[in-house]
């Protein structure tokens, strides 16, 4: 049992180790390990200014790390740009969405790496969009999600229809790990539902790993596989979500741990 | 039921811009039916008064072309007529020396005339190239708004141009070019100038509706950030938007000097407005990410068509500028109007 939870943790799908980064004077991650296994959907929680985002970033290759090692798949990688770190198979669904407003889906779920047509008219840019839209709507049918048409533009989709959009995107691209940043904070209740069963999904039907970053604490206990709480760059608790309470969790990311509640909480 | 509402919606929103091509097709149309019945003997609707207008609009629809890619990736250009100016001059000074002596080109004699056009024509075009590199650098790599960076490099061009020619229009450019281009015919019936606007307009056409660099162009107007996170160059893909609309700038400024036979340097003042209103009647927004090059088309003839229409009715040519603007105002009024309103259902 020991060694086969040893051969998941070489093969973890992210490792980053001592992650460091700054801004200026302030130092925004101070010396961060994370490891993200296969098929988990791992929650990274903090307050504010605790640097969850420049994380994310530095993953996604937004940002470059002052100091550390990411290793994916076992593999040693160094992001200059968003496209290296797609390449090497991690997908970003963004806070915002970065979305496409007036483009229709099939084309937001290709932007940036669209279906040419074969030949001639293809080496000189011409789109195959019905194949796009096409492929859009094979992967958004496997997320069992419904859109009222796939020429629609986005911009008139709902918030959690625009959400899904993102998501098909990067499930489409993805080989290894999504980085889901925020991905429930602009959603109402029953959008926030669909997000979460999305997400089980991708881990259940395409075998694939996500970072969960948020804020909301309930669906971290609901959706999540693992947690770590990140506190003044740094990760103070990493550990399965059946072991840890919503109490801890708040004391972890505060740094506010009054001993009679950990007392109560550990059975 | 939301299902049904958003796919209304969405149908509601794409058929947008189509009726705005739609009506303002139509009130091309009622234009020229009113001229056709108005004029008398029915002169306007002659093939070659029609003939005439494409001509007159040939120089506008290049430049609304070029406009439409940068409006609808959210940029402007103010100095497309400095940059007609300028590459007219160019075009036209290296067209005079090369084609032969002063003495013998001021008798309208031409040894080395297939000299002068070989190197005269691309001198012009280049020179537009250059100025939207100039402008792409301007707006794209120094990051001045591009409002003021355009604002500001049309003054500095087309100040050279009157610096350089003392502010009189360049003559001496050889006869030939306009009696075979400029006024020339292809198989005897269409306009060479009519010709080219019309393959520019559609490769422009083309490549903005179906290619992947129209796509983008839509995307990064639509949401930059969007298009820079999905891998865009979207700098590298701006900066091209300004050069390809510099180039043509070079092409109108050739098919001008070849239209009047002299380089005019106190013309094309309106024209980068004309070419802006051109594009917003057309129905493509200011805001960027939206646009249809067939609403341009329609959008460049309604002054051609108004001017034409004027002048055989004796009215006085000037009416075509208060009529460009009413029509203008009315067609950006109900596109705030439409976008303002949600659609409820």
């Amino acid at each position: 049992m020991s060694s086969s939870t040893a051969a998941m943790a070489k093969t973890a799908v992210l490792r980053v180790s001592d992650i460091r980064k700054s801004f200026g004077s302030v130092e925004a991650l101070r010396g961060v390990d994370l490891e993200i296994r296969p098929r988990e959907i791992h929650g990274l929680i903090g307050d504010n200014g605790a640097g969850k985002s420049t994380l994310v970033k530095i993953i996604a290759g937004a940002i470059q790390p002052d100091g550390g090692t990411i290793e994916v798949n076992g593999q040693r990688v160094s992001f200059a740009t968003p496209r290296d770190a797609e390449e090497a198979g991690i997908e970003t669904v963004y806070q915002d969405l970065a979305l496409t407003p007036t483009l229709d889906v099939g084309e937001n779920v290709f932007l940036g790496r669209e279906v040419l047509k074969s030949g001639l008219l293809g080496r000189v840019g011409f789109l195959d969009r019905p194949s796009m839209r096409e492929r859009a709507k094979a992967q958004l049918e496997t997320l069992g999600v419904d859109l009222p048409s796939l020429t629609c533009e986005v911009g008139a989709l709902s918030g959690g229809q625009r959400q899904a959009v993102a998501v098909a995107r990067a499930a489409i691209w993805g080989r290894s790990l999504l980085l889901m940043d925020e991905p429930t904070a602009a959603l109402g209740v029953a959008q926030t539902e669909f997000v979460l069963r999305l997400m089980q999904r991708f881990r259940d039907e395409q075998g694939l790993s996500i970072l969960f970053i948020t804020h909301n604490l309930p669906n971290v206990m609901r959706a999540v596989d693992r947690v770590t709480v990140l506190r003044l760059g740094q990760p103070v608790l990493t550990a399965p979500i059946g072991e840890v309470t919503e109490h801890q969790l708040i004391g972890e990311m505060t740094g506010v741990r009054s001993h009679s509640s950990s007392s109560r909480e550990t059975p | 039921m939301t299902s049904v509402a958003v796919r209304l919606r969405s149908i509601v929103r794409r058929q947008e811009q189509r009726y705005q091509s739609l009506w303002i097709g139509l009130i091309l149309l009622v234009i020229v039916v009113v001229f056709a019945i108005a004029t008398p003997s029915g002169t306007f609707l002659t093939f070659s008064n029609l003939r005439n207008v494409a001509v007159n609009a040939s120089e506008l629809l290049i430049l609304a072309a070029g406009m439409t890619f940068l409006l609808i990736a959210a940029g402007i250009d103010l100095s497309v007529g400095a940059i007609v100016v300028f590459a007219s001059v160019v075009a036209a000074k290296v067209m005079g020396t090369l084609a032969g002596s002063p003495d013998e080109v001021a008798k309208f004699i031409y040894p080395h005339l297939a000299l002068a056009l070989l190197i005269g024509i691309p001198a012009g075009i280049a020179v537009g190239l250059g100025w939207g590199i100039v402008n792409g650098t301007l707006a794209v790599t120094l990051k001045i708004p591009a409002f003021i960076a355009t604002l500001g490099s049309a003054g500095v061009i087309l100040g050279l141009a009157q610096v350089w020619t003392g502010g009189i229009n360049v003559q001496n450019v050889p006869l030939p070019l306009q009696k075979f281009f400029g006024l020339g015919l292809l198989a005897g019936v269409v306009p060479w100038p009519v010709v080219i606007a019309a393959v520019v307009t559609g490769l422009m056409w083309v490549v903005l509706a179906r290619t992947r660099f129209g796509m983008r162009t839509y995307a990064i107007g639509s949401n930059p950030e969007a298009a820079r996170r999905a891998g865009i160059d979207v700098s590298r893909h701006m900066f091209l938007v300004y050069v390809l609309v510099g180039l043509l700038c070079g092409l109108v400024g050739f098919i001008d000097v070849a239209r009047f036979n002299t380089a005019s340097v106190a013309g094309h003042t309106q024209d980068a407005l004309s070419a802006i209103a051109a594009v917003v009647i057309g129905g493509t927004s200011l805001f960027g990410g939206r646009g249809r090059m067939s609403g341009t088309v329609i959008g460049a003839f309604i002054p051609a068509v108004l001017q034409n229409g004027f002048v055989i009715m004796n009215v006085q040519a000037f009416w075509q500028n208060v009529a460009v603007g009413c029509v203008l105002l009315v067609a950006v009024y109900f596109d705030q109007f439409r976008r303002r309103t949600p659609v409820r259902l």
